[in-house]
């Protein structure tokens, strides 16, 4: 199939991007969305272009590296599916595609549609973890008894991939979603109890001072999620919040 | 935003059922209305919570602004292409817009009769009241400026409307109220009183118009 790419193209990120027209050919409908990027790529570079830069890793869809915001929408058309799993049969020949990066504040670019997620690294140093014993005497973990739907529902939050397309759909570019799941996978076992309160207190406030948006129940963020996590979770912090703000002594 | 917009909800439903007595429009109907009025304005219970209401709409305007302006802030860039309506409903999005329409309206209104009735000219009725009635059926039967009024009040409505549609279940989502269960419900409950009750507001001016003839 023969397409029309729209990309970005930035060279930095205090530079001003711009979208640029690019025509590819015969693009194999098998092909995955990525795929169909590294033929552009290399088309480019054999005519002594610029290669075009975007974030890549596992491609399973398990990793959360890739991202790009295709036709409109975080991971493009098809739900519940990482760019790397989309497939170019899912597009027809002839197809206009506007490939974009992430937008926010807080995911500064770092060239074409490559963005710096580390505002994702920072709130989960600011709480997002358990201390453990490891001095010699350490618990199986498997010895503590956890109801079988907590360990689900913790589980489902735990699928987050950490890709930031719960940003990239949000109106308001906020990050709740995310630090929800972050929150949610931790506060429903016993092992994440401990550091239950500080952990809302501090994820939130770091997540506030990274600059993402506020929050206004609008739900693009569970509908474009390739990992479907639930807005249940957005609710399961606020209520973490509002009972730690409520009851921490610090 | 969650815990003023419940309040107001709540202030929806008791203004309603007052209201809803401008449907007798007959002389008895109309003195009863302004007895009601005069009772609104005037014991301290009602009066007390009339400052809550006036405080949480500001307050809930006020938060408003400064939350979407943040929000603009946090996407200084734009999406060049850009699909919201495959992730999120309109209403979902458009709350400052429906707020804006809403916040004017209230205006509007509360200088038409709220005012009048504290501070305006308003001739009495029989029973020695303020005549509230006649203000109200005047603003809304006074030729094609009254024409103008019903339209922006049913406009208004709509977008009350559209407000709730999504304000109702978004402010117990805040709370952290979220059960597999009882959302469900909550939902169903937002979107039925979404439309029932701006509907019910609408009837009003539109039914003293038609009275007129």
């Amino acid at each position: 199939m023969d397409l029309k790419l729209k990309i970005w193209r930035q060279a930095n990120q205090n530079s001003k991007g711009e979208l640029k027209d690019y025509a590819i050919k015969n693009v194999s409908a098998d092909s995955s969305f990525l795929e169909m990027m590294d033929q552009l790529n290399e088309e480019l570079i054999d005519k002594g272009d610029d290669p075009v830069v975007f974030d890549h890793d596992c491609r399973e869809g398990i990793c959360g590296m890739c991202s790009l915001h295709i036709n409109g929408e975080p991971h493009g058309p098809e739900n519940a599916t990482t760019t790397c799993q989309l497939h170019m049969r899912k597009f027809k020949d002839g197809d206009t595609i506007f490939i974009e990066p992430w937008r926010a504040r807080a995911f500064p670019v770092i060239k074409d549609l490559s963005v710096d997620r580390g505002a994702f690294d920072r709130i989960i140093e600011a709480g997002g973890y358990v201390n453990v014993n490891t001095s010699g005497n350490t618990l199986d973990a498997n010895a503590i008894p956890v109801p079988k739907a907590d360990a689900d529902e913790a589980f489902n939050a735990a699928t987050c991939i950490g890709c930031g397309a719960c940003v990239a759909a949000c109106p308001n570019a906020s990050a709740m979603l995310f630090v929800s799941a972050k929150v949610s996978q931790l506060a429903l076992l016993p092992q994440g109890k401990v550091e239950a309160k500080d952990r809302v207190l501090h994820m939130v406030n770091q997540m506030d001072l990274e600059g993402f948006g506020n929050c206004s129940n609008v739900g693009a963020c569970a509908e474009e999620c390739p990992k479907e996590i639930s807005l249940e979770n957005i609710a399961r912090m606020n209520r973490e919040y509002l009972g730690a703000s409520l009851t921490s002594t610090k | 935003m969650s815990l003023t917009g419940l309040f107001l909800i709540s202030f929806l439903i008791v203004h309603l059922l007052g209201n809803l007595q401008l449907l007798d429009l007959s002389v008895e109907g109309q003195e009863k209305f302004n007895a009601y009025a005069k009772f609104m304005t005037t014991f301290p219970l009602i009066k007390i919570v009339s400052y809550l209401l006036y405080f949480s709409i500001l307050f809930h305007a006020v938060d408003g602004i400064y939350l979407a302006m943040q929000n603009r802030k946090a996407r200084p860039e734009r999406y060049r292409s850009w699909k919201p309506n495959r992730n999120s409903i309109w209403a979902s999005r458009n709350m400052g817009l429906l707020g804006t329409i809403i916040l004017v309206f209230i205006v509007l209104h509360m200088s038409q009769f709220w005012y009048v009735m504290h501070w305006g000219e308003i001739g009495t009725d029989s029973q020695g009241n303020k005549n509230l009635a006649a203000v109200v059926i005047k603003t809304y039967q006074d030729g094609s400026a009254g024409m103008i009024m019903v339209l922006l009040y049913v406009l208004s409505m709509a977008a009350i409307a559209f407000h709730l549609w999504h304000g109702f279940a978004s402010a117990f989502q805040t709370f952290g109220l979220n059960h597999k269960r009882y959302t469900p419900a909550i939902k169903k409950l937002g979107y039925a009183f979404s439309v029932i009750v701006p509907l019910l507001y609408a009837i009003i001016p539109v039914f003293i118009l038609m009275a007129k003839n």
